[in-house]
């Protein structure tokens, strides 16, 4: 009898639930208190374990702003950390809420997955790393190298087309963890290990000697790395796409984590009041409370606070990450 | 109310079926499976709704689509150009490929290690247990690892490769050997090859009933291997050798032509072998232990000698008691050869169940291809080794 009864209120809230009430993800994120968000198992300057387990990297703190816009506390993150084959299979399922793993963006995996991506976080490239003794100077010379390189990844269908473009043969050695890619390229197994070139700045600290090594000036493709979210939650993808444009937005107004507080009290320019939420009510719009985009800020920081913590040490110039307004590709939608 | 027992009277054999034992059992049943295929059905209908809302693509088109990407080994032909169900049986063929080799080693270590462990030698038996206990007892991830990079680490780099005969080289790319190019004529070699199987096997029989017979004994072995040896041979002389070599050479950055066994072959069968023979051994030595010790001492009693009385009268009985568990350790390492893709060896999971479904997204699809196949793949020892145990049963006379 009670099974039956549950049974028929399900069915009918089911069917009366109406597209005004909050995305069936984004209900579970405030009724657990957390975001669930899906990292790499480890990649310095995106998303990192330290000896502690406290993760760090601009991908992580994608996750935490999230956090901050819809929890208003940037620490209530819990991390599942995920090999490339896994993360797609993990958000479809709905075990992690957030997917923040140097994800490339592509048509494919914005459709047919399920998935939306909502934005990008860094813009990309693949590229290639030899030995300095192997006396290569171009991607052209790797006729009949061996390439390391991870599975269920973009890397792997690039490096198909690009030596099948020009003629060239290979020898693929595709691993399932980024670990031990590292590790059989160091250990000789392969001339090349190939990424996107970020990757390649990141796992290079990881080699034995990393100065032997060097990257080869040829960029393949293109990455844009960004967070994605699974389809049927259009209120999730809104706050994680806003949050992105937040921290963009935040670095061209000149708002950072240190000055945002005082800006909130004293500034006039309407802009800045609309930001925090004094003023105008773009939060509602979001289902978020009026002071999302000061809680990203203040809690995490804008953009480009997050690349010099983060990226930088990777020693990775800002180029296309830079914003418009500095001829770079970085771009925030108004927040109006 | 009086009519009742009359009626039980009359039909006493006949209950009604819900009380006849059986008949309940059979509805019991049915309403056990009714309910097995209700919960797949929604299961499936589950599933597929759910993929629907999501807007997830679903369907085997993808099958016939041509993947893009490449692979390092193969028993069949593959390029980029071929298709998502020609990975599946490049992955397929891999995995078979990788479980028979490792089934062979493993029964061969692993009796090798029984019969050692069971020895009145003290070094030998000793080394034996510490041999299966060590590897019985570590994960055997951590072993794949430990051979991957044992093989790989000392290796030189193909430039500086280790060469025997101007033809065979060793590097950290693997072991590079001559292929042999068949050419026309070749045929009869293979056909002389298996002429003399046959007539080895036929002439094994007619020596066993002859034996039985007469008390004749015959060299079969020695036989057999002359045979094999020399009929393709003759086969090779008359049709003028139509075989010729391809010698691997250094080509730029590894070597081009010839026969590759690669470091993650090698590793993943040595791992896979010497872990399954220490269940083996032990699976072994208790079949062996589990023999009356007076056959062993009738043996010796009707002056068989030791080696013979365990070849003879030990292994045959110890067989019936070896062979259930042992078709288990067979399922065990076809299964765990699934481990390959953590050093990139491109068997089913590695192939298809990771790279064809990251680049699809079709889990759902791949992944009931890719358990029908392991679940195929036991069916398929299973049925082999009931049919071998049954040949080895105990036949009553
Ligand atoms: N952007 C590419 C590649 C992403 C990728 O998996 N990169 C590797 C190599 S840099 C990685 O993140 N490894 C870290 C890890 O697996 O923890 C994609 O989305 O397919």
């Amino acid at each position: 009898m009670k099974l039956i009864k549950t049974t028929a209120i399900a069915i009918a809230t089911a069917a009366t639930a109406s597209a005004a009430l909050a995305g069936p993800v984004m209900d579970k994120i405030i009724s657990q208190g957390h975001v669930q968000c899906g990292v790499s198992q480890g990649l310095p300057g995106f998303s990192n374990p330290d000896a502690n387990g406290d993760w760090s990297g601009i991908d992580v703190d994608l996750c935490r702003g999230v956090a901050a816009a819809i929890l208003g506390d940037a620490d209530a993150v819990k991390y599942s950390p995920l090999s490339a084959k896994e993360r797609f299979t993990a958000l479809q399922s709905g075990e992690i809420d957030v997917l923040s793993r140097n994800t490339t963006w592509t048509a494919t995996r914005d459709t047919a997955l399920g998935l939306n991506f909502a934005g990008v976080m860094f813009y990309d490239g693949q590229g290639f790393m030899v030995r300095k003794d192997l006396g290569v100077d171009s991607a052209l010379e790797l006729d009949g190298a061996s390439v390391c390189t991870n599975q269920g990844t973009t890397t792997e269908l690039n490096m198909a087309d690009f030596f099948r473009a020009n003629g060239m043969s290979y020898e693929p050695v595709v691993f399932e963890k980024a670990d031990e890619v590292v590790a059989a390229y160091d250990a000789g197994r392969c001339d090349v290990y190939t990424t996107d070139t970020s990757g390649l700045a990141a796992q290079r600290t990881k080699l034995a000697d990393p100065g032997a090594h060097k990257v080869l000036p040829e960029v393949i493709s293109k990455e844009p790395l960004g967070p994605v979210v699974a389809h049927g939650d259009d209120q999730l993808l809104d706050a994680v796409k806003w949050t992105i444009y937040a921290m963009l937005e935040a670095e061209e107004m000149g708002l950072t984590s240190k000055n945002i507080k005082n800006k909130a009290a004293v500034d006039t320019n309407p802009a800045v009041q609309r930001f925090v939420g004094n003023e105008g009510s773009l939060g509602e719009g979001l289902g978020l409370s009026a002071d999302w985009a000061y809680n990203i800020v203040s809690q995490v920081g804008n953009y480009a606070e997050l690349y010099e913590k983060n990226i930088t040490p990777i020693e990775l110039p800002r180029g296309v990450n830079s914003l418009w307004t500095q001829g770079g590709l970085m771009y925030a939608m108004p927040l109006r | 109310m009086s009519q009742a027992p009359h009626k039980m009277a009359q039909m006493p054999s006949k209950p009604p079926f819900w009380r006849d034992p059986d008949k309940r059992a059979m509805l019991f049943q049915a309403l056990a499976l009714g309910f097995v295929l209700y919960l797949g059905y929604s299961l499936v209908s589950n599933t597929m709704a759910n993929l629907e809302r999501q807007n997830i693509q679903t369907g085997f088109n993808f099958l016939s689509v041509s993947t893009g990407f490449s692979i390092a080994e193969s028993i069949i032909f593959y390029d980029e150009d071929s298709s998502y169900l020609d990975a599946f049986f490049v992955g397929l063929g891999n995995t078979i490929y990788v479980s028979i080799i490792g089934i062979v080693l493993a029964t061969v270590i692993g009796f090798l290690m029984g019969v050692a462990r069971l020895s009145n030698n003290f070094l030998l038996s000793r080394l034996a247990a510490v041999y299966v206990d060590t590897l019985r007892n570590l994960p055997l991830l951590l072993q794949i690892f430990f051979w991957y990079f044992a093989v790989l680490r000392p290796l030189p780099k193909p430039r500086n490769a280790v060469e025997f005969g101007e033809s065979v080289f060793l590097s950290n790319r693997g072991l590079v050997g001559p292929k042999p190019i068949w050419e026309d004529g070749a045929a009869l070699i293979g056909w002389a090859l298996v002429a003399a199987i046959l007539a080895a096997i036929g002439i094994g029989r007619w020596a066993k009933q002859r034996q039985a017979a007469t008390g004749q004994t015959f060299p079969i072995w020695r036989t057999a291997l002359a045979l094999v040896v020399l009929l393709p041979l003759a086969a090779a002389v008359i049709t003028g050798f139509p075989v010729s070599l391809e010698v691997p050479e250094l080509k730029g950055f590894n070597f081009r032509g010839g026969m590759t066994l690669t470091p993650e072959f090698a590793a993943l069968v040595l791992a896979l072998s010497t872990y399954t023979a220490a269940f083996i051994a032990e699976i072994v030595r208790s079949g062996i232990m589990a023999i009356n010790k007076g056959q062993t001492e009738a043996a010796y009693a009707l002056g068989l000698q030791p080696g013979i009385t365990m070849r003879l009268v030990i292994i045959p009985q110890a067989l019936r008691v070896i062979i259930p568990p042992l078709t288990s350790q067979y399922l065990n390492l076809t299964k765990n050869s699934s481990l390959a893709a953590a050093i990139a060896y491109p068997d089913l999971v590695a192939v298809f169940a990771g790279t064809a479904l990251n680049q699809t997204g079709q889990a759902v699809e791949i992944m009931s291809m890719t358990l029908a196949v392991y679940l195929f793949l036991s069916l398929a020892i299973s049925a082999f080794m009931n049919w071998y145990n049954a040949r080895m049963a105990l036949v009553e006379r």
